[in-house]
């Protein structure tokens, strides 16, 4: 059964963050033709034309100044992060090789491929989520208790 | 120069998008991928929000030949589901599903000034120049 957590469930927030996150997507297809793919964009940088760096910097700028802005703007959320280091360091190398192998990842394949209704990006959507649900059970109930 | 100027203003809402959303926090990422604990729905509700207004958007674009800013569309012609799509989504949502951490939020969690997240996306990019590595090494051979 599951039992949902509603201290911690925030709809509007989510609702409202989400539309943003979705018109950020649509201002680039529409504007600049390109799908807003976190991994592609930084990906690319290693392998993509050096024509295309100065945009793809750009965008990457644009999201890590993103909390300062934030920050002036609003306030900043609370980021908490239980990991410890062993454990995001190779959590950060899988994500890296992972998402390079399935051609994206909640961006690309959740956000803009979803709304593509591309039916390449449900597989590889529904792929991830499965296994990030798995992965957690394994964590946190599988393993040692 | 728009077409920078653009890429920079679509990260920075991107990133504003996923601060409010509460998605930035690792923590409420595992909160929803957590079935069998204390569920948080807000992750669901967040794709709902971003794919609704996408849907029109990726509508509209599907259609046309050039963007607003004069660019060829760059749409995905890539319709074959195969292994590798397969595989490297395990991979990701494993790695995702260990730290909490996707590439977006773990950007945004670094720009916030986090040490983890900085640790994470330079794990990320280690990941990422694997791939580039084995890739042009089996091209060689």
């Amino acid at each position: 059964m599951i039992n949902v957590d509603w201290q911690a469930f925030t709809p509007w927030s989510a609702l409202g963050g989400g539309a943003l996150i979705g018109l950020a997507a649509a201002g680039f297809v529409l504007l600049s033709g390109r799908i807003a793919g976190i991994s592609g964009i930084l990906g690319g940088l290693l392998s993509g034309p050096k024509s295309d760096q100065s945009w793809r910097i750009a965008f990457l700028v644009g999201m890590v100044i993103s909390p300062l802005i934030s920050w002036a703007l609003f306030r900043l959320p609370a980021i908490e992060i239980n990991a410890g280091l062993p454990t995001i360091v190779i959590a950060g190398f899988l994500v890296g090789v992972g998402t390079r192998y399935g051609s994206g990842c909640t961006s690309g394949h959740g956000v803009c491929g979803l709304s593509r209704l591309s039916p390449r990006s449900l597989v590889a959507t529904i792929t991830f989520m499965v296994a990030g649900f798995v992965t957690v059970y394994l964590i946190r109930h599988g393993l040692g208790d | 120069m728009k077409d920078t100027f653009v890429s920079f203003m679509v990260g920075l809402l991107f990133g504003l998008g996923l601060l409010l959303s509460g998605m930035a926090n690792p923590e409420k990422v595992l909160g929803f991928l957590d079935l069998a604990g204390a569920w948080d729905p807000s992750l669901a509700l967040v794709m709902t929000g971003a794919v609704a207004v996408g849907l029109v958007a990726f509508t509209i674009a599907g259609r046309w030949r050039y963007s607003m800013l004069g660019n060829e569309m760059k749409l995905p012609s890539n319709r074959e589901i195969d292994k590798r799509l397969v595989i490297g989504s395990l991979t990701f949502g494993a790695g995702w599903g260990m730290a909490g951490f996707c590439p977006g939020p773990a950007l945004v969690a670094s720009g916030a000034g986090e040490t983890k997240a900085v640790v994470f996306v330079a794990a990320m990019i280690a990941g990422m120049a694997a791939f580039e590595f084995i890739e042009r090494a089996r091209k060689r051979a």
